[in-house]
């Protein structure tokens, strides 16, 4: 084991982890983070707290993982390397080890012009990889990104995300064997629709062997609507969601879409539990995490186990 | 108002077209105002827009640049150059709080004297309704406090 | 080169109006080339200028000068008999030429009529784009001759993106995804394999994150 991670335990003890996420509120508003939090107790290992999502000012990842820690809950910190130079995402990564939090996800992040600040400046002094192989650094080697002996480096379990969807699609296993060479132990992917996609990925990712090195959780996020999948389709940069999977959408009536995107979810898990390489499942019920528990306990991934 | 407001216009007019058919209206003798001065220029690709604007400079009230029809230009693309020069002219005026109405691009070809005659006539009217540029105002009397 | 586009008029205004003579000084090199600020459109501000404040009652005078370079102290010199018949200049070259006014000619204000924008390459008849930030330390061997820090919108050194959508980037389908255009030439040289060399982490000194930088030439400067 090479951290005290939840996250680290279930996936070495050969379970399928179940993770899912929450998004801080825009504001001192502490009660709404264990309102969300509370929602996801039980039904899944550890809860990804995402940092600046699409790039509009929230409480802090570490701000809101803290409380969740509180909670005696799990948090993944979120961290983009958008916002913060290496000197402050370093001492960050400090400052939450310290405060008990012990597994993070590497992102570069949206780019601020998605967000409410698109005049801020765009940092990036580090790249996703980058910061992953500074994480590990400062784990297995405790030292500084720059060099330097860290007095008591923390332990994080480190994670990063995958797009298998994205462009170019031949490119997508190369990169993720980059980021297993940059040390990545395991990985959340992109909200999966196109499941004859991922399987020619996840196919591409064992021949390589890269599923014995790195933990996959394939991404999963329940549609609300029609509206929501057409959306998802024609807006989200990356994101690939199938005719098919939009006309069963909209095949329903209005007030049964929900329903119907929950069974999508469903099914969607049922599936790819059979997947090769597939080590767990992220939920991202954007704000609908309290159709988390639903999904988890109709895909038979009830109950997480206690360690 | 005791004198009526008579616009002076200045044309460059490309020698391949525009000024032929000016000829043609002349020979014709179908009239058009007196107030459009006419610039033989040899493609109205030839004309830039520091051109354009010392005519304003000087007091002109309007400007059109007349060149060939599209795709008839006898250099290839001088009369969309053209084109594209009047926008900037266009756009500059404005920007200092004039009409961009008072340039304009018109195209024709050597054989339309009557077109020539009534564009003349059209341009003249549109520029009379604009009213003097104040920038002929603004020489009068700038003179004028330069002479007291 | 470096480019630039012209300030707003109102804007250029706004910092003149105070003043009776003007010394409106353009650059031959590049600004010339992106057509801002070489002798041409130096006489077209002029015009624009003049007419403004005629209508306003007020005769500018405004003297019309083009260096050949304008970042240059050599050619700046040039100006030195005209100073003393202007209350300001106003330059029309990229911000270095306006420094070298400035930094030449102490006491006169001087004030920049073009905003300095980027370097870039010419993609087509009137159409410029940003291609290096002169980050000090050009990976353009590695990368395939596309420029991963001024043409990828997060600057990533190990792209793409998981947005990159059909060769464009995410935050613009008309811009073109830098690490696609790096991929397709990498492929086109053979050198697939190298995408999964992990570039680290860059060292910035070299860029302006090391504070201004300087050269010197030994063999040159005296
Ligand atoms: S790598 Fe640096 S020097 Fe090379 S083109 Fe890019 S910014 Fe310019
Ligand atoms: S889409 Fe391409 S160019 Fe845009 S930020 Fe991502 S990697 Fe960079």
């Amino acid at each position: 084991m090479k951290t005290e991670s939840r996250l680290e335990k279930v996936l070495a003890s050969g379970a399928l982890a179940v993770t899912s996420e929450c998004g801080p509120p825009r504001g001192a508003v502490p009660d709404k983070v264990k309102e969300k939090a509370e929602m996801l107790r039980g039904c899944v290992d550890v809860v990804n707290v995402t940092d600046n999502q699409t790039a509009m000012v929230r409480m802090s990842s570490w701000g809101a993982s803290v409380i969740i820690k509180q909670m005696g809950m799990d948090p993944v910190l979120q961290m983009v390397t958008r916002d913060r130079n290496r000197l402050a995402m370093q001492a960050d990564i400090i400052g939450a080890y310290s405060l008990g939090i012990n597994t993070m996800l590497c992102l570069s992040g949206d780019h601020p012009h998605f967000g409410d600040h698109p005049q801020a400046a765009n940092v990036y002094d580090l790249d996703s990889v980058q910061l992953i192989q500074t994480v590990v650094k400062m784990r297995d080697e405790g030292k500084f990104q720059g060099g330097k002996d860290i007095d008591h480096p923390p332990k994080m379990f480190v994670g990063a995300a995958a797009n298998p969807f994205a462009d170019p699609f031949e490119l997508r296993v190369m990169r993720l064997a980059k980021k297993v060479k940059a040390g990545v132990d395991f990985i959340q992917t992109q909200c999966i629709y196109n499941l004859d996609k991922f399987e020619t990925w996840m196919k591409g990712v064992c021949q390589r062997g890269l599923h014995e090195k790195v933990y996959i959780l394939a991404g999963i996020t329940p549609m609300k609507s029609a509206g929501m999948a057409r959306y998802m389709k024609n807006r989200v940069p990356g994101m690939d969601v199938p005719d098919d999977v939009v006309k069963r959408m909209e095949s329903v009536p209005k007030e049964q879409q929900p329903e119907e995107g929950i069974k999508i979810a469903v099914e969607s898990i049922q599936r790819l539990k059979e997947v090769k390489g597939v080590a767990g499942f992220h939920i991202m019920a954007i704000e609908w995490e309290e159709k988390v528990r639903e999904i988890v306990e109709k895909a038979g991934l009830l109950p997480r186990p206690e360690l | 108002m005791t004198d009526a407001f008579e616009p002076e216009i200045v044309a460059f007019c490309c020698h391949y077209c525009a000024y032929t058919a000016a000829d043609m209206a002349g020979s014709k003798r179908i009239s058009y105002p007196p107030n459009v001065k006419i610039i033989r220029v040899p493609c109205t690709g030839k004309v830039d827009a520091i051109h354009i604007m010392r005519a304003f400079e000087k007091g002109a009230d309007g400007v059109y640049v007349a060149g060939c029809l599209e795709g008839d230009c006898h250099f290839k693309t001088g009369n969309i150059r053209a084109a594209h020069r009047v926008r900037r002219v266009q756009a500059l005026l404005e920007e200092i709080g004039m009409e961009g109405g008072r340039v304009e691009m018109i195209t024709m070809s050597a054989g339309m004297g009557e077109r020539f005659a009534q564009t003349a006539r059209e341009f003249t009217e549109k520029i009379r309704a604009l009213g003097p540029s104040p920038i002929r105002d603004a020489i009068r009397q700038s003179g004028r406090r330069a002479a007291g | 080169m470096i480019t630039a586009v012209r300030k707003s008029i109102e804007e250029i205004i706004a910092c003149v109006s105070p003043y009776d003579r003007i010394l409106l000084v353009g650059c031959n090199e590049c600004v010339s080339v992106c057509s801002v600020g070489g002798r041409k459109e130096v006489a077209l501000l002029s015009s624009a200028l003049h007419m403004h404040f005629l209508k306003q009652g007020k005769t500018m005078d405004i003297r019309e000068m083009t260096l050949e370079r304008q970042c240059d102290p050599e050619y700046v010199e040039e100006l030195v008999n005209y100073m003393d018949g202007a209350d300001a200049v106003l330059s029309m070259a990229c911000g270095c030429g306006v420094q070298t006014i400035a930094a030449r000619y102490r006491e006169k204000p001087v004030f920049p009529a073009v905003n300095t924008t980027f370097m870039g390459a010419s993609e087509r008849q009137g159409v410029w784009s940003e291609r290096c930030q002169g980050c000090g330390d050009c990976v353009l061997g590695i990368t395939g001759g596309i420029c991963p820090i001024a043409r990828c919108s997060k600057r990533l050194m190990n792209g793409p993106c998981g947005g990159s959508t059909k060769g464009k980037c995410e935050i613009d389908a008309n811009i073109d995804c830098a690490w696609q255009l790096i991929w397709d030439r990498l492929k086109a040289l053979g050198l697939e394999k190298r995408i999964e060399d992990i570039m680290e982490a860059k060292d910035w000194r070299t860029s302006r994150d090391g504070g201004p930088r300087t050269i010197t030439r030994e063999d040159l400067a005296s």
